[in-house]
């Protein structure tokens, strides 16, 4: 008894902090239907600017007002504003990428602004290692009871204001139709923007909490936080307050009581503690029914939105369309022109790392653009391709070509195997339970010596066919290429094919296509698939272009990366993965190259996303493009009307 | 012309010009008319004629991009929908009007704490069971599980249980059978006559004879007449007959 509530009691501050945020978690999303990812990052910030005060010689109590009072909230209530009112009848990927993208930049800007060297400050209340008294002979410790008790009283405060009729039913009513609440009196905007303050105050609330307890202030404890409430929020469906909180107190201690039975030094102690809340996580979305369709009641009054904007590019006059292609065409040829003749040679691997991203993002195309499922666990994929082309390589002595095939179909199996649950999920479940594998992958699988090798990772030769080697930058920049061309052509001719129309129709509604005799299981299933072959083999390639990889590599913040990457440039078309692989692989390296204060640069660029992917879901290459030619076309116009009344004078 | 009920009032509702788009979609084409105070007024169309469009503009669900709407002898055309609602113009709308995921009396509280109640809350409550014995009955029962005639009416309920000057009803009849639309339009009628002004969208002609004063007859989001009901009635009744047609239907597609 004695050993396991010494282990499960420093495991309260934690699940404390996880239960807060898991109720901000289930808030938002009750309210505003957005599953705000960003709220580890809106912790982080708080907790930093806690510090910052606390070091600056604030009193704690004042430095505690101005991250959780002031800061938290109005963060809340800028988010809200600027980014998720605009959200409310999106479709799941809209309301998921800027949440992303702001996930990836406030650590960033951060950074940039404040530096990576704070140090952790004093707790706001009782001292954190002063013993204050025992149970049953285990030393009670000042945060475990300051946590417990600040999250508590908050907790409960927010549970009278919700159990009030006033504000309990305006906000239910909200949650299902906020214009039906509107005529009913209620101020939905108001009632919407409350649930973001509450809950961002919620996250900051528990960044401060753990901020003391934390070795260091990195942006990842706060990633790993918010993990670990998602699967806290799993566990009350995402959609029960009391059971997310309890859900978040549960893990925090059997996290701490699994760390300490486990027998240290393998990779299954070191790695399962951090993983565990993924696993549950998982689980939790393979059984809890609730969790797999997107039950909320519809709302009666949605044909008040204008109908949603289809991504197709519109019809445009026959030379304006072929002109348009013949510009990209000439433009892609010219590209590679460029890249092989002209430019320096640290150019052409950027150029090749560039197809190579590429064709990781084509099986985002695939599987979110064209068959409307969210992964955020793209990137495992590719490290699965990876780490089998360099096993095979060192162990077996396979040709690296032919590793790479393997490495695809390793991945495909991967895929198929986590397709089996995820076809089940819908909506943001499949993103999540992608995100829980990825992390998996991360923590667990990627670091066994048969696999990625751990922190040491493995080496992979280039490849050669025959007599052809492709050891130097400039073949394997052909290879690449043919791949990208291979790769890419396939998934226009898919997209045009049977698959393709069964996935378009697929999009627009499951069950329309179900009762049209698509079979929506075994279509999902094959896409799953295929799209982590297509990531397995540009994983495999990134191996051998790389001639060595580790799991870093593939981390799952690659996967959240590629996606808002994507979206941002264009997710519903081929060519969009390519132009976005080029524009992120050349802003990163011009970037890099530039002095180290313009770091912030590509923080500053998802930022801009999450604020602006809203207005532009088809992402910024096509609003361009249609953009362009829309001016062309209008000139044509013009220049056709003249011509025309010329004719009529004479 | 006018009847004499409309000429003395200023009304209580008045579009003046109203023109509506959703996204690139234009619905509403210059559309201008007014419900005088204690009267019933009903507006007819065809399918896809605006009318449940006006009813939003009316009510703040949707705004207008151009013209203007006055409720009260106020602007209202950019006021949101719970500062209408607020204001005394109730909407009943098309459809599943309340809310699914509350109780029969949950709906009513939520109404009544956020638009008031007429008398006390006690008496608010007697006054929306008293329109329709069966509610009451379901009290406690989540109202996405009543039929649909029991929203409806929990909506009507609803309304008269709250200040009201003008309650807006979109497509009361749409899906009920006879024998209930006959017992809504008992209540409406009831309504009307306890002094409360009515804007009733509705495609069933013949109910209206009874209950609506004046008829606007509205089609392709324009309104093509108005005036008392026994006037404009005939003017409704051809239109609905050209658009049964297939002949006109016809002639519409080649335009």
């Amino acid at each position: 008894m004695t050993e396991f509530l010494s282990y499960a009691l420093p495991g309260v501050p934690y699940g404390c902090a996880y239960a807060l945020m898991a109720g901000g978690l289930v808030l938002t999303y009750r309210a505003s239907g957005v599953f705000n990812l960003a709220f580890g990052a809106q912790a982080y910030v708080s907790a930093v600017v806690y510090a910052i005060a606390v070091a600056a010689g604030w009193p704690v109590g004042w430095a505690f007002a101005l991250a959780v009072v002031l800061l938290g909230p109005a963060l809340g209530l800028a988010l809200y504003v600027l980014v998720f009112r605009h959200t409310r009848t999106a479709p799941p990927l809209v309301k998921l990428v800027p949440a992303l993208g702001l996930m990836i930049a406030i650590p960033g800007i951060v950074q940039v602004l404040i530096g990576t060297s704070i140090r952790v400050p004093a707790p706001f209340i009782l001292r954190p290692n002063h013993v204050y008294f025992e149970i049953a002979g285990t030393p009670v410790s000042g945060e475990e009871i300051g946590t417990t008790v600040v999250a508590v009283l908050v907790i409960g405060a927010l549970a009278l204001v919700l159990r009030s009729r006033r504000v309990g039913l305006a906000m239910r009513a909200v949650v299902e139709s906020p214009r039906m609440a509107e005529l009913n009196g209620v101020r939905s905007e108001w009632v919407s923007a409350s649930a973001w303050i509450i809950s961002s105050a919620f996250a900051a609330l528990a960044g401060v909490l753990l901020a003391p307890i934390y070795p260091a202030l990195g942006a990842s404890n706060f990633t790993a936080l918010l993990v670990a409430a998602m699967a806290a929020a799993a566990v009350g469906g995402l959609q029960s307050l009391p059971l997310a909180l309890a859900g978040g107190v549960g893990l925090g201690v059997a996290q701490e009581v699994i760390g300490g039975y486990l027998p240290s030094g393998t990779v299954l102690s070191s790695g399962l503690r951090p993983a565990f809340p993924f696993i549950v996580l998982a689980l939790l979305l393979i059984s809890r029914r609730s969790l797999r369709r997107d039950d909320r009641t519809e709302d009666p009054l949605a044909g008040c939105d204008p109908p949603r904007a289809s991504f197709r590019p519109p019809a445009r006059l026959a030379g304006v369309a072929v002109g348009g292609r013949a510009v990209g065409a000439m433009m892609a040829i010219g590209l590679v022109v460029t890249a092989v003749a002209l430019v320096p040679g640290n150019w052409e691997f950027t150029f090749t790392q560039a197809m190579i991203l590429s064709i990781v993002l084509l099986s985002i195309t695939l599987l979110t653009g064209l068959g409307g499922e969210i992964s955020l666990g793209q990137a495992a994929f590719a490290g699965a391709g990876a780490f089998t082309v360099g096993q095979l390589a060192s162990h077996f002595g396979l040709p690296v070509l032919l590793g790479v095939l393997a490495g695809g179909a390793v991945a495909g199996a991967l895929g198929a195997v986590v397709s089996l649950p995820a076809v089940r999920l819908g909506g943001i479940s499949v993103g999540l339970l992608t995100l829980a594998f990825a992390l998996l992958a991360d923590n667990m699988l990627f670091l066994y010596p048969w696999s990625g090798n751990g922190a040491s990772g493995l080496s992979v030769p280039r490849p050669r066919f025959g007599s052809v080697s492709f050891a130097g930058n400039g073949p394997f920049f052909w290879l690449s290429l043919a791949v990208l061309v291979v790769v890419a052509g396939a998934l226009s001719l898919l997209k045009r094919g049977t698959l393709g129309q069964q996935l378009a129709a697929l999009r627009g509604s499951p069950t329309g296509a179900a009762s049209i005799g698509v079979d929506v299981r075994r279509v999902r299933i094959v896409v799953f698939t295929l799209a982590a072959v297509i990531a397995g083999v540009g994983g495999g390639l990134y191996a051998s272009l790389q001639q060595s990889v580790s799991p870093n590599d593939f981390n799952y913040q690659f996967s959240l990366i590629y996606v808002v990457v994507l979206a941002a440039v264009g997710i519903y078309t081929v060519a969009g993965a390519i132009e976005a692989g080029l524009v992120y692989t050349v802003a990163l390296q011009a970037v890099g190259d530039l002095p180290s204060r313009f770091g912030s640069l590509l923080a500053l660029f998802f930022g801009l996303v999450a604020l602006g992917y809203v207005r532009h879901p088809e992402g910024m290459a096509e609003y361009a493009k249609s953009f362009l030619l829309d001016r062309v076309e209008q000139l044509v116009r013009f220049a056709q009307g003249r011509r025309s009344t010329e004719t009529e004078q004479v | 012309m006018t009847e004499p009920i409309a000429a003395a009032r200023a009304p209580l509702l008045e579009l003046a010009g109203v023109e509506l788009a959703y996204g690139p979609y234009r619905a509403l084409f210059g559309v201008s008319f007014g419900v005088p105070e204690r009267c019933a007024v009903a507006l007819v169309g065809p399918n896809g004629a605006g009318k449940t469009s006006i009813a939003r503009v009316v009510s703040g669900l949707v705004r207008a991009q151009r013209g203007r709407v006055e409720f009260a002898g106020r602007d209202v055309t950019r006021w949101p929908a719970w500062r209408v609602a607020r204001a005394g113009l109730v909407q009943v709308p098309e459809g599943r009007s309340v809310v699914a995921s509350l109780t029969v009396e949950e709906n009513l509280h939520l109404a009544l704490d956020h638009l008031g109640a007429r008398a006390g809350r006690r008496e608010a409550l007697e006054r929306a069971y008293g329109l329709f014995g069966q509610l009451a009955k379901h009290r406690r029962q989540l109202a996405g599980t009543l039929s649909g005639g029991e929203q409806r009416m929990l909506a009507l309920g609803r309304a008269v249980a709250v200040p009201h000057r003008l309650l807006v009803v979109d497509e009361l009849s749409l899906g009920l059978s006879p024998a209930v639309v006959d017992e809504l339009f008992a209540a409406l009628g009831r309504i009307r006559d306890e002094g409360t002004s009515l804007l009733v969208v509705e495609q069933h002609l013949e109910r209206l004879l009874e209950l609506a004063q004046r008829m606007v007859v509205v089609g392709r989001g324009t309104v093509l007449g108005e005036g008392p009901t026994s006037e404009v009635v005939r003017l409704a009744a051809d239109l609905f007959a050209r658009a049964a047609s297939p002949k006109t239907a016809e002639a519409r597609r080649r335009r």
